[in-house]
């Protein structure tokens, strides 16, 4: 039995702020930071949007590809962030009432940095294999922080993915293989009560990032016997355009089969977004038979890959709803102190 | 849309997420809010939920230079009354657009935000607002598909 996505669906903020605009209030050189971290602009959420509105966003397209499963059978719902609008309240319980699923089902908020949504995918997948449910949604969202003048924030985004799990016919994408690799590394963390992260500088480049997605990756095509020419795609978390071109070009991946999957440049990192909406890219254009290889990567650290081939039943679904570049094109661009009202930078009034 | 406790937010939430009303089945009459008895058939009336499609156009509007506490971050913004196309009219906030933007017989639909927020670290109450519709994405995917193919051909 295929088990795998039966539909997906993206949501991005239109608001956007260049790195030159950044780079202008700090007196950094924006050059350095483009060409650094490889980003033009990135994705800002409006006043009234947060992780919990993004996921809503972002499912309710998912649901309306995975037209055929009613609100009833689905068992299950995650929602991954590190921006979950409360400390204690489950953000996954506001989108399963707004989608019309509750409150016959399972659901929970899942944090790891920027992979907790992938890891929800492989228990959204181990449910269906295992007949407890029909379908599971996972869903990454973030509205990311990065404190003012830190280099995260030229890159810290909003935006999210979310997948609908199921088996049989309807599955648009078929999940092959998955596999992870978990140690533990202070590369970023926040402490509860804090505003905003603090990230080891370069330790989150060589122990973290590149420990972590190359040798999930490696472990992935070793468990399923393939090497990186079955794929036709490979998408990796983003959190700027040099990393995973890099990760890349060690395992022997062509840069061309990248492309289709790297948004940063343009989006920013929408942490636990950010390597499922650069597979949501890579679905709106994929074609049946074609091959997948996904690696998310989150601080702390963990990846999870997976194998995935897209099946026949894409053609019909994907157009349902708005594709990744849509939001991407969709955008109005707003100056530092804009940003700064908009993100709450200024606490009091 | 009134600032008001938690109890008041806990009873009007599935309505403000899902935008579900009610409709007779003996008139057909909708209704937004939901309405428990129809006031056209009264007792021969029998009232079912329904949830609507989000879809409408702006009966009228205005915008709002001068806000209420809760509110005074957004001004200033646009408060519309949007006929949905199965009849009730409703009152929300029109996102996504400058005021100036704004018309009558604007095609709005309804999307999922942040209504307001309870001071001190009270609850955040979240529902419908509108905005414009944007139907231009239909046309992306001829467009992607065919930037694909000529990638290809030259590779």
């Amino acid at each position: 039995m295929r088990v795998g996505i039966v539909g997906y669906g993206v949501y991005v903020p239109r608001l956007r702020i260049r790195v030159e605009e950044i780079a202008r209030v700090w007196r950094h050189d924006a050059n350095s930071y483009r060409e650094g971290l490889g980003i033009e602009e990135k994705s800002v959420p409006s006043l009234d949007e947060d992780t919990a509105t993004i996921a809503v966003e972002a499912a309710r397209n998912a649901m309306r590809r995975a037209w055929e499963v009613k609100p009833s059978e689905v068992g299950a719902l995650f929602v991954g962030s590190e921006s979950h609008p409360y400390v204690v309240k489950p953000t996954a319980a506001t989108v399963a009432e707004a989608l019309g699923l509750t409150p016959s089902l399972t659901a929970a908020d899942t944090e790891f940095a920027c992979k907790a949504a992938t890891t929800a995918v492989q228990a959204c997948l181990g449910m269906v294999k295992a007949g407890y449910i029909r379908y599971g949604i996972s869903i990454g969202a973030d509205t990311a922080q990065g404190a003012p003048g830190d280099a995260l924030e030229y890159t810290a985004a909003a935006g999210g993915a979310a997948y609908v799990i199921g088996a049989g016919e309807g599955v648009i994408a078929e999940v092959e293989a998955t596999h992870s690799y978990t140690q533990d590394v202070p590369d970023f963390w926040r402490r509860d009560g804090a505003s905003y992260p603090r990230h080891a500088g370069r330790f989150t480049g060589e122990p973290a990032y590149f420990e972590h997605v190359i040798n999930c990756t490696r472990g992935l095509l070793e468990k399923t016997g393939t090497t990186p020419k079955d794929y036709d795609y490979v998408v990796f978390h983003q959190p700027n355009s040099k990393f995973p071109l890099k990760a890349a070009r060690e395992l022997g991946f062509e840069e061309k089969k990248l492309h289709p999957g790297l948004l940063v440049n343009r989006l920013g990192n929408t942490y636990s977004g950010s390597s499922l909406i650069g597979l949501a890219a890579v679905l709106d254009v994929a074609s049946p038979g074609e091959r997948i290889l996904l690696t998310s990567y989150g601080s702390g650290a963990g990846s999870d890959s997976f194998s995935i081939r897209v099946t026949e039943a894409i053609d019909s679904k994907r157009k349902l709803a708005p594709p990744v570049m849509y939001y991407l094109d969709k955008r109005e661009y707003i100056d530092y102190s804009t940003y700064a009202r908009y993100r709450r930078l200024f606490k009091e009034r | 849309m009134s600032v008001s406790g938690v109890p008041r937010h806990w009873r009007s939430l599935r309505e403000r997420y899902r935008l579900l009303g009610t409709y007779c089945e003996n008139c057909g009459t909708r209704f937004f809010p939901p309405r428990k008895i129809c006031p056209k058939c009264r007792r021969k009336g029998r009232t079912r939920e329904v949830e609507f499609s989000g879809r409408g156009r702006v009966f009228s509007y205005t915008v709002i230079h001068v806000g209420s506490k809760t509110f005074e971050e957004y001004t200033p913004y646009v408060i519309g009354l949007i006929e949905l196309e199965e009849g009730p009219r409703v009152l929300s906030q029109i996102v996504d657009c400058k005021p100036e933007d704004v018309y009558i017989g604007m095609e709005v639909e309804a999307c999922f935000r942040k209504l307001f927020e309870q001071e001190d670290g009270g609850i955040i109450s979240y529902g419908f607002k509108f905005r414009p519709v944007d139907d231009s994405w239909v046309e992306y995917y001829g467009k992607l598909l065919a930037e694909k193919e000529a990638k290809a051909v030259k590779s």
